[in-house]
């Protein structure tokens, strides 16, 4: 069974957020970081798919639809483990509180919506730690949609799941896509202990929420940053 | 017809035009393998060549294809860090050695999973031959000799394909370095597991790291059940045995 970061005895503890587009987790990411930064904290902040070097054979490789299932997973892997092993680890280690925005669970749900076998991807992943906190922010289908759909974007290729082939036009496949991405993230939600945020409410609300849990959760006098001497 | 035969007199007249239809037999992957693909499909030949730089790998190849073709097969090469879409990246990632090891494994599954998916498979549904100058043995050996999780590897190779044949060309430490000084007066970083910190000494650091890759090859041949072709022969010679082996696959015989 894998472990948290603080059940593997790390100083520092990694605060996730999980949830479709749309269902504004990286608003309430971005608002727990200000307020724990304003408090002179130690605060890290990591983004899905944000390595510098693996970005750019991402970007290629969806540019060009080279991806497969398997190798959109790897890839992401790839992009997850330089993070994790270049900074959410060391960064852990010294003390910190790492927040990130989507974690293991986004793979291990995109991944298994378009076919790579569930037990493969989790294996693939077998050398992350769990996160200490992880919010899944739960907006009903619709709203995240229409978050998303109601500007008319232009749905990049993979994010409205057009490999997949479910439908010729892509804000059917996005929909589709997402509800089924859905789907895994309630499917996860007991086995990984997920706070289940109900995303519907207002912003202030669920803020007040989220600092209240973390606060419970996390003794946060712990990770003040040191003092000049 | 008389006179084309009279011209051109054959004592044995199928050699020249007669082409061994290769025995389709069953093939699997590792695990899990890749989602939707049928491997009934495949009825081309997976053929890997393994073995450490100065084994002599490239010049085997080169004629194992040479004869391939005269005998009437379609061959296709694929090696490691060929893939369109992460070769590069990959390249300037080990040129800098910045990668930490999940890290680096899992760009090189990337490599090998886009090979596979986008010129392994379709060449093998076609009904070629596919020859592949090392396969994820390489890489597993090298991730294990620097302390990955065996069952984490194994997982992530479930993609794999089992090959038809793999030969692992096995030349002692001491002969591999005199052949790289033969040809390039220059140890490579990587090849001599400088990473490891085996010791600060190159010559000596390449000896112990290649001694360690052979020992895992040995260890994982337990497993994998592939062919350990002693390389330490001429060339002429490992080429016999290699078409030998090969000719009794594509008979249908393990």
């Amino acid at each position: 069974m894998k472990q948290t970061f603080a059940e593997l005895g790390y100083p520092g503890r990694l605060i996730a957020v999980e949830g479709l587009d749309g269902s504004g987790k990286s608003t309430q990411i971005y608002l727990l970081k200000r307020w724990l930064e304003m408090q002179g904290l130690k605060v890290f902040f990591s983004e899905w798919n944000s390595s510098a070097l693996v970005k750019s054979a991402t970007s290629k490789g969806k540019k060009q639809n080279l991806l497969t299932p398997t190798t959109f997973s790897l890839i992401h892997a790839t992009d997850f483990a330089d993070r994790y092993e270049r900074q959410l680890v060391p960064l852990l280690k010294a003390g910190y509180l790492v927040l990130c925005d989507r974690y293991i669970f986004t793979a291990y749900a995109r991944d298994v919506v378009r076919g790579c076998p569930p037990e493969w991807v989790r294996g693939v992943y077998n050398f992350a730690a769990l996160p200490d906190l992880t919010f899944f922010f739960k907006a009903s289908l619709e709203v995240s949609l229409s978050r998303i759909l109601d500007n008319r974007p232009t749905l990049k290729h993979h994010e409205a799941g057009m490999d997949l082939n479910l439908s010729p036009d892509p804000y059917e496949s996005f929909r589709i896509f997402q509800g089924r991405i859905f789907e895994q993230y309630l499917a996860m939600s007991t086995e990984f202990g997920f706070i289940v945020m109900d995303a519907n409410q207002r912003i202030e609300e669920q803020q007040g929420i989220v600092r209240r849990l973390v606060d419970s959760h996390v003794h946060l006098d712990q990770y003040r940053l040191a003092k000049a001497a | 017809m008389a006179r084309s035969k009279s011209r051109k007199p054959r004592s044995h007249p199928q050699d020249d035009t007669s082409v061994l239809i290769p025995k389709v037999t069953p093939k699997r992957f590792y695990g899990q393998g890749i989602p939707g693909v049928d491997s009934d499909s495949l009825t081309g030949k997976l053929i890997v060549v393994e073995g450490a730089d100065g084994s002599g790998r490239s010049t085997q190849i080169a004629r194992l294809v040479q004869w391939l073709e005269a005998s009437g097969h379609h061959t296709i090469q694929v090696g490691l860090k060929r893939s369109t879409l992460v070769s590069e990246e990959l390249e300037q990632a080990q040129q800098g050695n910045i990668l930490s090891r999940t890290t680096l494994s899992l760009f090189y599954a990337t490599d090998f999973a886009d090979q596979l998916e986008n010129t392994i498979l379709p060449a093998l549904r076609a009904g070629s031959m596919v020859i592949a100058d090392r396969y994820i043995y390489t890489l597993m050996v090298r991730d294990l000799v620097r302390g990955v999780d065996e069952t984490w590897i194994r997982n992530l190779y479930g993609i794999a394909l089992a090959p038809d044949a793999v030969f692992y060309l096995e030349v002692r430490p001491d002969l591999l370095v005199q052949r790289v000084f033969a040809k390039n007066q220059l140890l490579d970083y990587w090849e001599s597991g400088m990473d490891l910190g085996l010791s600060r000494d190159m010559f000596d650091s390449f000896l112990r790291y290649q001694a360690l890759m052979r020992d895992t090859f040995r260890r994982l041949q337990q497993t994998y059940g592939f062919d350990i072709i002693d390389a330490e022969r001429t060339p002429d010679e490992i080429n016999q045995e290699l078409q030998r082996r090969i000719q009794a696959v594509l008979c249908g015989k393990d």
